[in-house]
Order: C-alpha cells, then sequence, then structure tokens
C-alpha cells in the first residue's frame, strides 16, 4: 500500500471536499428517505410477524426453518439497517418519536442509552485510538499488533468464536465499561446503575423469545425456544461478522493518542477513512448489513441516512484517488478470511523484526509534526 | 336507592381493569422493545395505544385558499369542549409539522367526527399543505387544548367577537350554545375584510334566523350590520356585565382589550402569525438573548454555539462528541431561530430539536435546559 504523505493544507482541502459533500447529501434529504426508512420498518415487522407465526406451526420443519430465517432477517434488519442507524440520529431530522434517536429502543439485549456512549461517543470520534476506542477487539481479542501480547491472547481464534456466538451479549456487557473502572474513569455505583438497566432490558428480551412466545405455542413450546434461539444466533454472527469486517482487516490503521491529538478537520476525516473497511454487494447485502458495507462513508457521515452510502461511496473514492488514500474495500470473503488471519497471526507473540511504521498512521502523524 | 344497578356495572369495570392489568404487559412484553402501536399499524394505520391520530374523512374548499377538514379521531381521543384547539402533525417532504387548528365543530356533534377549517397562511408550510391532503389520510392530533371554553354552567347571555379566520373556536361555541337552545343568548361580532371573506357564510345567515344576534363588519366592503374596525359603540346594547370570549388577529384581541371597560370578563384567543423565515443569514454581530427554559437562566448571545454559551452560563448539559455526530446534546427549541455552523442550515420553527454544540443562536432563542 502506498504511503500518503498528506501536506497540511491538502489535508484541510481534502476534509473542506468533504464537509461540502456532507452539505449537498443534508440538502437533498427529505421524502425519499423518510418512506425509504418507514418502507423498511414495514418489511421488518411482515417478516418479525410471519417468522413469530410460523413457529407457531415449528413441529414440522419446514414451517420452523421458514420461522426461523424470517425471524434471522427480521432481527437483522431490526438491529442494522433500523436499529444501528436511528439510533446515530440519522432520522432525528424527520421529527418521528418512533424513529428518533432518543427513544428508540432494538430487538436485541444492548440498552440503546448505553451503546449510543460507547459507540456514538467514544468509537465514532475516537475511532481506532488505541486506549479510547473501547470497541478495538471489544476488550476480548486481540486485532491489532499495537495491542501487547500477553499469554491470555493465546486463545484469541476461540474468544473471537465465542463473542460471535454471543455477540449481542458481548455487546451489552462492553456498555458496562468495567474496565474504566479499574483506570478510576467510573464508580461502582455508576457500573451498577447501568447493570440494572441491563438487567431490565435483558429480562424483557428473555421473557419474550424464550419463555413468553414458546409458552404462546403450547406443546410446541421446546419447538419456539429453539427458534428464537436459532434466529438470535444467526443475528449474532452476522453482526459480528460485519463489523469486524469494518475495522478490523489486516490493512485497517490504529492510532496512538499522540497521534490523534489536536487533529484538525481534514485529519479527523482521514483517520476515519484510515481507520474503516468496505465490503462490496449487491443492494441485498447492503440492506442487510445496514449499510456498514460502507463503513468508510459511515464512518465520514455517521450521521447520514445509510442509504445514500452507496452513491457517497462513488464521490469518497474518487477523491481518495486524487488525493493517494487508500481506500480499503473487497468481497465479503476476503475481508471476513483476513479478520480471520488477523486473529490467528495476533494469537501469538510478535515476531522479532518490527514490521515497517504503518502507513495511514504516518501520513497524521507526519501532518501533526507539521 | 340506585345502588343495586350500580354493582354489576362495577363488576364489570373490575373485570375490565383486571384484564388489563393482565394483557397490557403481557402484549408490552410480546411488541417489547416497538410497543403493540407498531403491529397494529400494519392493520390500521389510525390505529394506536397510545396516541391520537385521526383519519381525514372529508375535504371540503368553501372558497379559495381555506379547507374544511372532516377528521375521525381513534380511541385514544378524550374529547373537547367548544373553543378548544388541537396540535395537528403531518409529514411535509419527510419531516413531521405540528400546528394549532381550532375544533369548529359542536360539542353536541358526532362523537367521532372533528371539523376544522384551515386557512392558508401566506408562507404558511403547513396550512399549505392542508389545502391538498386526501380522505384516508392519517393525521397526528393532541388532546384538545386551551382554556378558552364556556363555563359548565352557561352564562345568561353571552358575547363573542371574532376577526377573519379566528371565527374557527368562536363557531364552536355558537354551534354549541345553538344545540342547547340557547342561540337567542348569543350576541355575536365578527369583522372580516369583505362578505365574501366570511368562511361559513351561509351558516351565519342561519344561525342569525334561529335567534343568535349576528353583527358583521366588512373592514374593506359593504353590506354589515355594523362598519369598520372594533369599537367600544359596536357593544350598543350589550349589557356591561355579559362575558365576552374574543379571538381572532393580534391586533383584534388587543384593540378589544384596551378598550375593555366593562366589568364583565374577557377570555381572548389570538393566533401568533407563523415566524417569518430569516431572509438573509445574517454573520455580523451575534444580538439576541439566549433562555434557557429548564433553568430559568438567561444570557446575552455571543455567538458561539449554544452548548458553550450553556456551559458559560453555569449549565452543564450532556454532551458527548462537540461536533455534531453523536445527538447526546440534542434539546428542544421552543422559540427562536438558530443556524448550524456545519452546513449553515437555519432552524425557524418552534419546538424543533437542535444540537447545542453544532448550532448558534440567530437573535432571540428559547431552549429547553
Amino acid at each position: 500500500m502506498a504511503t500518503p504523505q498528506l501536506a497540511p493544507e491538502q489535508l484541510d482541502a481534502f476534509g473542506k471536499e468533504m464537509d461540502a459533500l456532507r452539505r449537498r447529501v443534508v440538502a437533498q434529504l427529505g421524502e425519499t428517505d423518510a418512506n425509504y426508512i418507514r418502507r423498511v420498518v414495514d418489511v421488518q415487522r411482515k417478516l418479525e410477524v410471519t417468522g413469530r407465526a410460523l413457529m407457531f406451526a415449528g413441529v414440522f420443519p419446514p414451517a420452523w426453518i421458514a420461522g426461523v430465517i424470517a425471524l434471522s432477517l427480521s432481527k437483522i434488519i431490526d438491529n442494522m439497517e433500523i436499529g444501528h442507524n436511528v439510533l446515530h440520529g440519522q432520522y432525528d431530522w424527520m421529527g418521528d418519536d418512533a424513529l428518533n434517536s432518543r427513544d428508540f429502543e432494538w430487538d436485541n439485549v444492548t440498552v440503546s442509552e448505553l451503546w449510543k456512549r460507547s459507540h456514538n461517543v467514544q468509537h465514532h470520534t475516537y475511532t481506532n485510538i488505541l486506549g479510547k476506542d473501547r470497541d478495538i477487539g471489544y476488550g476480548i481479542v486481540r486485532i491489532t499488533p499495537e495491542q501487547r501480547w500477553n499469554p491470555y491472547y493465546l486463545g484469541n481464534p476461540v474468544y473471537a468464536v465465542l463473542l460471535s456466538i454471543f455477540f449481542q451479549w458481548g455487546v451489552m456487557l462492553h456498555d458496562l465499561e468495567v474496565d474504566q473502572v479499574v483506570s478510576g474513569k467510573k464508580t461502582w455505583a455508576e457500573v451498577s446503575a447501568d447493570g440494572k438497566l441491563m438487567a431490565r432490558k435483558a429480562l424483557r428480551q428473555v421473557g419474550k423469545d424464550y419463555v413468553l412466545f414458546p409458552a404462546l405455542s403450547g406443546p410446541f413450546f421446546l419447538h419456539t425456544l429453539a427458534g428464537n434461539a436459532a434466529a438470535n444466533l444467526v443475528r449474532n454472527l452476522w453482526s459480528f461478522a460485519i463489523i469486524f469486517c469494518g475495522h478490523f482487516p489486516e490493512e485497517v490503521q490504529t492510532f496512538t493518542e499522540e497521534e490523534a491529538a489536536n487533529e484538525s478537520r481534514g485529519q479527523w476525516y482521514v483517520r476515519q477513512l484510515l481507520g474503516s473497511a468496505n465490503i462490496t454487494g449487491s443492494k441485498l447485502f447492503h440492506l442487510m448489513s445496514g449499510n456498514l458495507s460502507h463503513q468508510i462513508e459511515h464512518h465520514l457521515f455517521p450521521d447520514i441516512p445509510a442509504r445514500r452510502y452507496t452513491a457517497i461511496a462513488v464521490e469518497v473514492r474518487e477523491a481518495c484517488r486524487r488525493y493517494g488514500l487508500p481506500y480499503n474495500t473487497g468481497r465479503f470473503s476476503k475481508q471476513l478470511a483476513s479478520v480471520a488471519r488477523q486473529l490467528v497471526k495476533l494469537a501469538l507473540p510478535d515476531r522479532k523484526q518490527q514490521q515497517a511504521p504503518v502507513d495511514g498512521a504516518a501520513a497524521v502523524r507526519q501532518a501533526v509534526a507539521a | 336507592m340506585t345502588a343495586a344497578p350500580a354493582e354489576p356495572a362495577g363488576g364489570r369495570r373490575r373485570r375490565r381493569n383486571l384484564l388489563a392489568s393482565i394483557a397490557t404487559p403481557l402484549l408490552d412484553t410480546l411488541t417489547h422493545p416497538h410497543g403493540p402501536d407498531r403491529y397494529l399499524e400494519m392493520i390500521n394505520p389510525a390505529w394506536s395505544t397510545r396516541e391520537v391520530r385521526a383519519e381525514i374523512t372529508g375535504v371540503r374548499h368553501r372558497s379559495p385558499g381555506t379547507v374544511t377538514l372532516l377528521a375521525r379521531p381513534n380511541r385514544i381521543w378524550r374529547g373537547f369542549r367548544a373553543g378548544q384547539h388541537v396540535a395537528l402533525t403531518t409529514d411535509i417532504g419527510g419531516v413531521r409539522r405540528s400546528r394549532c387548528y381550532s375544533i369548529v365543530s359542536s360539542e353536541h356533534g358526532p362523537a367521532r367526527q372533528l371539523e376544522f377549517t384551515v386557512h392558508a397562511e401566506p408562507d404558511g408550510l403547513v396550512s399549505n399543505h392542508l389545502q391538498g391532503i386526501r380522505p384516508g389520510t392519517v393525521v397526528g392530533l393532541s388532546q384538545a387544548l386551551g382554556p378558552f371554553t364556556l363555563p359548565d354552567e352557561r352564562p345568561e347571555q353571552v358575547l363573542l367577537i371574532s376577526g377573519g379566520s379566528g371565527i374557527t373556536p368562536v363557531l364552536s361555541i355558537l354551534r354549541t350554545l345553538r344545540d342547547e337552545g340557547r342561540a337567542e343568548s348569543v350576541t355575536f361580532l365578527h369583522y372580516a375584510r369583505t362578505a365574501g371573506a366570511v368562511a361559513y357564510r351561509d351558516e351565519l345567515d342561519e344561525l342569525a334566523a334561529s335567534g343568535v344576534r349576528m353583527l358583521r363588519s366588512y373592514t374593506r366592503g359593504e353590506g354589515g350590520e355594523l362598519s369598520g374596525r372594533f369599537n367600544p359603540l359596536h357593544l350598543a346594547g350589550v349589557p356591561a356585565d355579559v362575558p365576552a370570549w374574543v379571538c381572532g388577529p393580534a391586533t383584534l384581541v388587543e384593540t378589544v382589550r384596551e378598550q375593555w371597560a366593562r366589568p364583565a370578563e374577557l377570555r381572548t384567543e389570538h393566533f401568533t402569525p407563523p415566524t417569518p423565515v430569516a431572509p438573509v443569514i445574517d454573520i455580523g454581530e451575534p444580538t439576541g438573548e439566549i433562555v434557557f427554559a429548564g433553568s430559568d437562566r438567561r444570557a446575552a448571545n455571543t455567538g458561539a454555539p449554544l452548548l458553550e454559551q450553556a456551559e458559560a452560563a453555569g449549565l452543564r448539559p450532556a454532551f458527548g462528541c462537540r461536533m455534531g455526530i453523536c445527538f447526546t446534546c440534542t434539546r428542544r427549541k421552543t422559540a427562536g431561530t438558530v443556524r448550524r455552523i456545519d452546513n449553515g442550515a437555519l432552524s425557524t420553527g418552534p419546538d424543533s430539536d437542535i444540537q447545542l454544540c453544532v448550532t448558534v443562536p440567530v437573535g432571540d432563542v428559547t431552549v429547553e435546559l
């Protein structure tokens, strides 16, 4: 990968271009975006009702399988194209209470209020800054060589598989921020208050999927329970895969706090760009990934409705070409394989010879020094 | 004693309450986290367990620039008293907009039919949009609001005064009193530019025929029972102790209030004109005052983002990224205009949610903080 050596004035120009692109898109937001997200909600709830209904006939294997598929799709769309994006405030401008980042809750155990804090604030403001972006490896796996190795990481691939299976629980507990207590940024009282919110939300989710709907199925209690568990598992595996492909393929950069200190708007954009990776795919694939397949565009413009990212990507990519900035994209299989290689490789201690300094970080580092 | 027949009704109510106390949490958990409305809408978009929604069942254009709507509210609607208004919500260009409109219906009309008459204001976003609304559209409504109502014990005589489109709540009171057989207790003064500009012209003639003392004045035309703008002489023959209700443009309401030398009570309602859209973005000297309504603090606008100004005023609003991406600092602006520093967009309307970290006040602003 070529080393992007951007002068401060080039960084400023890049930042201005991104600001202008943002203004252009925001000015166009309107009825088509509103109709789109309402249509997605409509598809999601139809899938959900269909899935739940089919589960009642779960004693017939084809009905059970169809039910699991419908409910999995419902949960994936609810969490990704609707939940994640609504919680980013992408649709706040509509003034619709049902699609507003302040009040929205999604169909998983994560408490949206706490997730917004760790995701919208910490992850999106401090993307891939080691020590500030707590989403790097979720405090469980080692995903970048900059995380110091210790023997715990020998289990890296196993932890990753477990995290993918229990992803919604992992993300929920991640928001407890127990690590912040050790560093003194959070008190046990605050952890306990957050824990209560989590317990309440988790109880309702578990009650719905594993008690009430199975109970309503009468003699087919276990069929429904297994079907709902399967749908939650499918959603967990899928969202884990999409999210890890967005930030952790091999070429994606991480940064130190010094590198990101006092950065300009242009530098902030470049860090978002270098810290994210896209996945190519069909329209359906983009919908099912909540358009996080356009992770780069999402990180540049996290509050712009995600359906706009496909069009924005054309311009971002063209700008990257002109400025000589890398634009990390690839097929799902390629990005996933890259993440898997990384997880396995980083389970072991670093090899003797230090790798060349990371390219993208160097660009920002140099610009900061300038 | 009539205790015996009351028992079964009480028993039914208890059973219904018991059923609701089981069914409501059950339904809430089954539909968690989105709530029952998200699924009820699939059957009928006007159905809801929490909010008033109404289907537009009739659209009539009586005169150019005016539309009369009939609306059928859902079962969350708790009814209204003559003279009250609602906030009506509809989507325009994908954005939810709310404006207040008076109910024109009689209290004694069909229980689930409301009538509104909307006059297209110049630059009025919602009032112009509603001119083209189609039957079958579902709109949001608040519950009935406002103290511009008759006392339960009706006064012996009533004086009603309205100007222009301010006729709507007054007509609701008029119709209600007529339905109660009290048409003859009403003196009604109405001010309009010309006879042709009077909404409900035919109905006013009918009301006059049924006994209402009808006094119309056309400020720019011939033919009324009175002439010119309001003056106390127009009240000749109305006893001084008759309570009055006046609704109309601010100028009319103010004139009546200033010249009111009677002992009787005067209740007023006026329509605030829509906030004019600031024509030019003035990035010169910052002007105006910021009112932090929640904490009762004020500060002179320094031109800095609202978040910084709130902090300078000693407030500690929640914030996150301080660059407009995380929406942690979003608060409701109840009045005034703010400009986004990233794209220059103006937010002029009342009751809009704004991100404090990336907006600066343009003149006077009130924020719920």
